[in-house]
């Protein structure tokens, strides 16, 4: 019974849609999502995060709608510092963020080739991402050695195992319609319970994610700063022209009676 | 003046201001989508300077490059092109280089060129933008000695891609910005000036 | 008023004389602008109108530079949308008026018709603007529908299959249908190619037939008012209605400030809410279509949600179809459908107030629940706000025929 829910999870319903979360897979959904708390505007976040980006991410991840100019006139880095700290696979600063793998051996190596990472953050939002990172726990017997409180069954490894450790998850087995045929048993995540220690403490690991985080979501839209600027200046001229014409529309008006 | 003037006052200055400010956001408003005719990040890209290695290049040797999309000679004159360069100047329309916009200030020169043995023209007849033909022999016109012929109409060009008169081509070839990378290295599209 | 029609009708010599002796422009321009008298006591529900007129310029303008950058084929459409969005130059900005272009077209369209509901504006003899409206409306929707297909993501391509397969529960002829609009035996490169077409090309003419048809007939007759009182019954010895004041300057005024409101809200949205929290855009939208997973919850934009929750309501493919096109169609009868003597709101009964507030909150309602995975719960309210949103169509004849109406005055009320 056990196998068969676990086989029906994640199976969707066109038009109905729902899912069904079942012990040990937790779906996304489920899993409460810590706030990432970044901020779009500390540039200095932002460069640590395309530093750690560029360390731990692009080797297996491709980013192709991001140009390194894009991200050096953003990040205020000059083209010296764009090539000699960022750009491991590229010479060229018009050029985009190709992975250093080719995507035919990532999906051969792990049953799917890594996401394009442009529009993560978009796809699924800052807290996603910032919670899947420190999401990881292990699991015996699962291909990569882990599992992800976010993303159930992922099969991107702990790639930053070093940094923060491992831990361990423990669930609590919530079960509905107990004792009949539609019985359902969920395994909702409790906390985390570190087993061994990384190179990092946990508030030092948290930034390193928050970093990363917030520079996965500067790229998934790299004029958001600017559009709000802009877009200051449009409602203050807007304004102005409100004020001329509810003016001229009371004078043309006033004869009216 | 009437209350009724002091009105038609009020009225006829905030129609005039209401219209200006109008037109002026429709204008500010245009901005962004004539910008966006220009071209993008990817077309720039795309555009960008071109290295063309010299090493193997023999005198007399000409290659074809690409570079935005546009043809570019480059030629390794060899000394009987470089010696007829000053035979025919009084049958030039511009011997002496002096339409600035057909090439960078470095190439105003006798042989249009930053060293005298490589030229570097685009294959555009400046005409209405055919592909000149290399001939170098002139077996294509005769009454030349020589350097390029635009098949299209007629179009001569010297060793120089300086224009001869009596042809329908305006102007010299255009001599695109190029700067030596090494002395066996050309780097078309970036002046020495840019970084 | 009396100088301004002065200057109005005063004889254009030169040019002017010239044009018009070849081409009725300054008749035209009279006709529909500087003599168009309209009701001196429109409120603010009566600036809709114009401002569907300005959304579509902005679709207009805006789609013509999108169509410049995009590229209608499977393999290369969302990349060319990250391309307009990332190197086109303010190419984000383009694509933002336009996404949220579609959004406002469908909230101007939707208060814009819910006046016509006020104030009884489709009633006689304007059952035919109300007619051509209601074209323009459907052909919106296909519009809107055909051009969520473009940007190729997962939303684009879920949405369309869960759309299209609708038609597959016409009985006989379906599954053929189906095929017939996909072109091809799943949604693919070539769907995408014939939506393309169909959005920039023909909808949008049709589009802008439509909309002249239907401003040369609201022009025939005139205006309504929230008073719904024919001003053109009450003239004064110049001939022109005594309650009407010309379009030019003085509607123009008016709606030039609804304009520049209306362009304040447009802007905050797009330069600081273009994805209006994944409602204008679609968060899986970001993730490019993927034919071997569904998303987790499919959701068609919010515009044809208060539909779709009715479509889920029913439990039979073939019943929700029906019913779904029901719905859409239905306000096509309002001109029939209502009895009542009188026009406005103003001055009907206790029954088509409570009505209207009912139908409001169920339209409302539905949309919600339309956005909403569908629980139980959740479709049992959805069968409740259906049956009230049919029940205030196919109920309508009785209530307002009933409904004590109030006395109509003379002249509009109107304070300066």
């Amino acid at each position: 019974m056990r196998n068969f829910k676990k086989t029906i999870a994640g199976v969707l319903v066109l038009g109905t849609c729902f899912t069904v979360s079942q012990g040990g897979l937790a779906a996304g959904g489920s899993v409460h999502l810590e706030p990432s708390e970044i901020d779009p505007d500390n540039v200095s976040s932002l460069q640590r995060g395309a530093r750690n980006f560029m360390n731990y991410c692009s080797g297996c991840h491709s980013a192709q709608y991001v140009r390194f100019k894009t991200i050096g006139k953003a990040l205020e880095l000059s083209e010296e510092q764009l090539i000699d700290n960022l750009m491991f696979n590229a010479e060229k600063t018009f050029e985009t963020i190709r992975s250093a793998m080719p995507p035919e051996d990532g999906a051969r190596w792990y049953g799917k080739a890594p996401p394009d990472l442009s529009l993560m953050a978009r796809a699924k939002g800052a807290d996603y991402i910032y919670n899947f990172l420190k999401g990881y726990y292990v699991e015996p017997g699962s291909p990569t050695g882990v599992n992800n409180v976010v993303l159930a069954g992922t099969s991107m490894p702990h790639v930053l195992w070093e940094l923060q450790g491992y831990q361990e998850a423990h669930f609590v087995e919530h079960v509905e319609n107990e004792g009949t045929d539609e019985e359902i048993r969920t395994a909702v995540f409790e906390d985390f319970r570190p087993l061994s220690a990384g190179s990092m403490d946990a508030g030092d690991y948290d930034d390193f994610v928050r970093d990363t985080t917030n520079f996965l979501a500067f790229i998934a839209e790299p004029i958001r700063q600017d559009r709000r600027k802009l877009g200051v200046w449009v409602l203050m001229f807007l304004i102005f022209f409100f004020v001329l014409a509810a003016q001229l529309k009371k004078q043309i008006w006033k004869d009216v009676q | 003046m009437t209350e009724d003037d002091l009105d038609r006052n009020r009225r006829h200055f905030l129609t005039v201001a209401t219209v200006v400010t109008g037109v002026a956001g429709a204008g500010m408003a245009a901005i962004p989508f004539i910008s966006s005719l220009q071209p993008s990040a990817r077309a720039q890209a795309m555009g960008a300077p071109v290295e063309v290695p010299l090493g193997s290049m023999q005198p007399g040797e000409m290659i074809r490059v690409m570079w935005r999309g546009r043809l570019v000679f480059v030629l390794r004159r060899d000394e009987k092109m470089l010696d007829k360069l000053p035979v025919d100047r009084d049958q030039l329309r511009d011997p002496n280089s002096e339409v600035a916009d057909q090439q960078p200030d470095y190439a105003a020169n006798e042989t249009r060129s930053i060293k005298p043995e490589y030229l570097v023209v685009e294959g555009s007849c400046t005409h209405l933008g055919c592909a000149p033909l290399e001939d170098f022999d002139a077996t294509l016109a005769p009454d030349y000695a020589g350097g390029f012929f635009c098949p299209c109409h007629g179009s001569k060009f010297d060793f120089a891609g300086r224009v001869f008169k009596g042809v329908p081509a305006p102007t010299n070839l255009r001599v695109p910005p190029h700067r030596f990378v090494r002395d066996d290295l050309i780097l078309i599209g970036q002046d020495s000036g840019a970084a | 008023m009396a100088r301004i029609e002065a200057e109005v009708g005063k004889p254009q010599g030169g040019f002017m004389k010239w044009i018009d002796d070849r081409f009725p422009f300054t008749k035209t321009m009279e006709h529909h602008v500087t003599r168009y008298y309209a009701s001196k006591n429109f409120n603010w529900w009566y600036v809709f109108g114009v401002l569907a007129f300005v959304v579509l310029a902005i679709q207009l303008i805006t789609g013509i530079f999108l169509t410049m950058n995009y590229k209608p084929s499977a393999a290369e459409a969302f990349a060319s949308v990250e391309y307009i969005m990332r190197d086109l130059e303010w190419g984000w900005l383009i694509r933002y008026m336009h996404s949220t272009g579609a959004s406002f077209f469908f909230i101007v369209v939707y208060l814009h018709m819910f006046r016509a509901m006020l104030y009884g504006s489709y009633k006689k003899p304007r059952e035919l603007i109300w007619l051509i409206g209601m074209l323009i409306f459907f052909v919106l929707m296909a519009e809107g529908f055909a051009g969520y297909l473009l940007p190729w993501g997962q939303m684009s391509y879920w949405g369309a299959q869960v759309i299209i397969s609708l038609f597959g529960a016409i009985p006989v002829i379906g599954d053929t249908l189906v095929e017939f609009i996909r072109g091809d035996y799943s949604i693919s490169d070539i769907t995408l190619n014939r939506f393309f077409a169909l959005h920039v090309i023909l909808l949008p003419l049709a589009l802008i037939a439509l909309v002249f048809v239907h401003i040369v007939a609201l022009h025939e007759v005139g205006s309504n008012n929230p008073d719904g009182i024919e001003i053109k019954e009450k003239k004064g010895p110049d001939g022109v209605p005594l309650d009407g004041v010309p379009f030019h300057p003085h509607h123009t005024s008016k709606d030039l400030v609804a304009i520049i409101v209306f362009l304040m809200i447009f802007a905050s949205v797009v330069f600081f809410a273009p994805e209006m929290g994944g409602l204008f855009l679609e968060h899986a939208n970001f993730e490019p279509a993927n034919v071997t997973a569904t998303p987790e919850h499919i959701a068609p934009v919010w515009y044809y949600t208060p539909y779709y929750a009715i479509l889920r309501a029913v439990p039979d493919k073939l019943w929700g179809f029906i019913l779904f096109a029901i719905a859409v169609v239905l306000p096509v009868f309002l001109p029939w459908l209502d009895r009542c003597r009188v026009r406005s709101i103003r001055y009907r009964g206790w029954m088509y107030k409570t009505a209207l507030t009912v139908f409001v909150i169920s339209f409302i309602a539905l949309g919600w629940l339309g956005l909403q995975a569908a629980t139980p719960t959740y479709v049992m309210f959805a069968r409740i706000f259906s049956a009230l949103y049919f029940a205030f169509f196919l109920l309508m004849p009785f209530y307002t025929a009933m409904d004590k109406t109030k006395p109509v005055p003379d002249r509009v009320v109107y304070h300066a």
